[in-house]
């Protein structure tokens, strides 16, 4: 019988919660680094007991903690993160230029194919690999030192490289965002990249279509159709049908389309889903009803999912990579808040339950589906 | 015997329980102490100080013997009774709600 592992980060610890694969009764163990914030945890598509996490606090800085058994135990790994060369300046908040800076690591992409293989989306925004498990890390520094790499600038939450997109069927192929840069695509990987933001438009910069300055908050692809890429941004969902090279709205009838995370179904490639959410001013959903939205047409036309969520008095966000899928047949689709809840609707949707609640502010989200 | 403590989240981080215990080479400054414990709990590496530039990180203090020694050169020396074990040296994440 399959199962279910969601990995859970937290402002103040990591929880893993199991479940058979009817995902009705669930096992929270944690906190596991209790007080740390725990930007994201992903497990290795290649070895599922091999799981990263990116632990952190202001004080104490960055760490990487590396299991090897699923969970159960942990070991710190390699922390330098040293950018190759001379840093560089990108743009600060006033406009002047600002040093490449390092503070923390806001995503872990392992690679399909060796557990040992393993990427870091970091701020100030970069891109390292990892080789050997997590000891060492170099940076993939055609990214950063890209000509447009001066005028990147901090979002609100500062200037994070937060999704990391492989591509399965090509390994050459790296799709990566940064707020409020926008999103790049590597071909030879990660050796040299381009920007990616042809048909994205922000009200926030001054020009509303330029080429770098926009706040991708999150990109999804299935798997079986890598060209295909769906994109929340700061305001507007979007659709690009080659990797990229234009994106088109797809925001239809959403009652907003500001959001963070966005999911792809695991079995059905047109199938998406979004959490909208009022503004960026006012970072909860809208009506204060938590609605999940569905697409089963790859974007424009989208239902309301309700069924178990809270429709009334609820104010919490669901940041952008809260939300996750498994890969069972009846697809699972899992997202947390920063209410400190985790839902989970086990057919594909339709009802949501609470699986655990009450945990800090959920900052992440992850499924594996084991054999 | 130099006489550490570390605050909560780096006694987890070094899954130690109470003060550290150091053998520190003469003379025994600021800079040979982190070096030693460091050393000895190479995890701690990077959370206290940068790792390239080894600067204090800037939530962290040195105090000992109620003063604060975090502005402090590297290379001074620490207090008497902290060289003999009478007073620890304390390692401390600066006050900060959340």
């Amino acid at each position: 019988m399959s199962s279910v592992r969601v990995l859970v980060g937290t402002r103040k610890g990591a929880f893993i919660l199991s479940s058979d694969e009817q995902r009705r009764q669930w096992d929270v163990s944690g906190p596991h680094f209790g007080g740390w914030e725990i930007y994201h945890m992903k497990g290795s598509p290649a070895d599922p007991n091999r799981l990263y996490a990116s632990q952190s606090t202001g004080w104490f800085g960055q760490i990487i903690q590396r299991s090897d058994d699923g969970g159960k135990t942990w070991a710190p790994v390699g922390n330098q993160f040293s950018y190759d060369g001379i840093p560089g300046t990108h743009q600060w908040y006033d406009g002047t230029q600002h040093p490449w800076e390092f503070t923390r690591v806001w995503h872990l992409e392992p690679s399909f194919d060796d557990p040992d293989t393993v990427y870091a989306g970091v701020e100030d925004a970069a891109l390292f690999r990892s080789s050997d498990g997590g000891q060492t890390w170099h940076e993939l520094s055609g990214l950063r030192t890209h000509t447009s790499g001066p005028l990147w600038q901090p979002g609100a939450g500062g200037m994070c490289l937060h999704t990391i997109v492989l591509d399965r069927t090509n390994p050459q192929r790296i799709v990566v965002a940064i707020s409020a840069a926008g999103a790049f695509r590597s071909d030879d990987g990660g050796t040299t990249w381009q920007p990616i933001n042809r048909g994205l438009r922000s009200g926030e910069i001054p020009d509303q279509d330029a080429e770098v300055g926009h706040c991708v908050h999150c990109v999804a692809m299935h798997p079986s159709r890598p060209d295909v890429l769906y994109m929340q941004k700061h305001w507007d969902v979007m659709r690009s049908d080659n990797a990229g090279e234009q994106w088109y709205e797809v925001s239809g009838n959403l009652p907003s389309d500001f959001g963070f995370p966005i999911a792809v179904h695991a079995h059905e490639p047109e199938t998406i889903y979004v959490v909208p959410i009022k503004s960026d001013s006012e970072h909860f959903p809208p009506d204060a009803r938590l609605r999940v939205y569905r697409s089963r047409t790859g974007g424009h036309e989208w239902e309301a999912l309700t069924n178990g969520l809270p429709q009334e008095n609820c104010y919490v966000n669901i940041l952008r990579d809260a939300m996750a899928v498994d890969t069972l047949d009846q697809c699972g689709i899992y997202f947390g808040t920063t209410g400190g809840q985790v839902y989970a609707s086990a057919d594909g949707g339709d009802s949501w339950q609470a699986i655990v609640q009450n945990l800090p502010a959920v900052l992440s989200v992850e499924v594996q589906t084991l054999p | 015997m130099i006489r550490v403590m570390l605050p909560a989240h780096l006694r987890m981080l070094a899954r130690v329980r109470g003060e550290v215990e150091l053998e520190v080479a003469a003379p025994i400054t600021l800079q040979a102490v982190l070096d030693t414990l460091e050393a000895q709990y190479p995890v701690l590496r990077g959370a206290i100080r940068d790792h390239t530039t080894l600067q204090r990180r800037p939530f962290v203090r040195f105090f000992a013997c109620e003063e604060d020694l975090s502005h402090e050169p590297y290379d001074t020396i620490l207090p008497d009774p902290v060289i003999r074990g009478v007073e620890p040296f304390l390692i401390i994440g600066a006050m900060a709600g959340g």
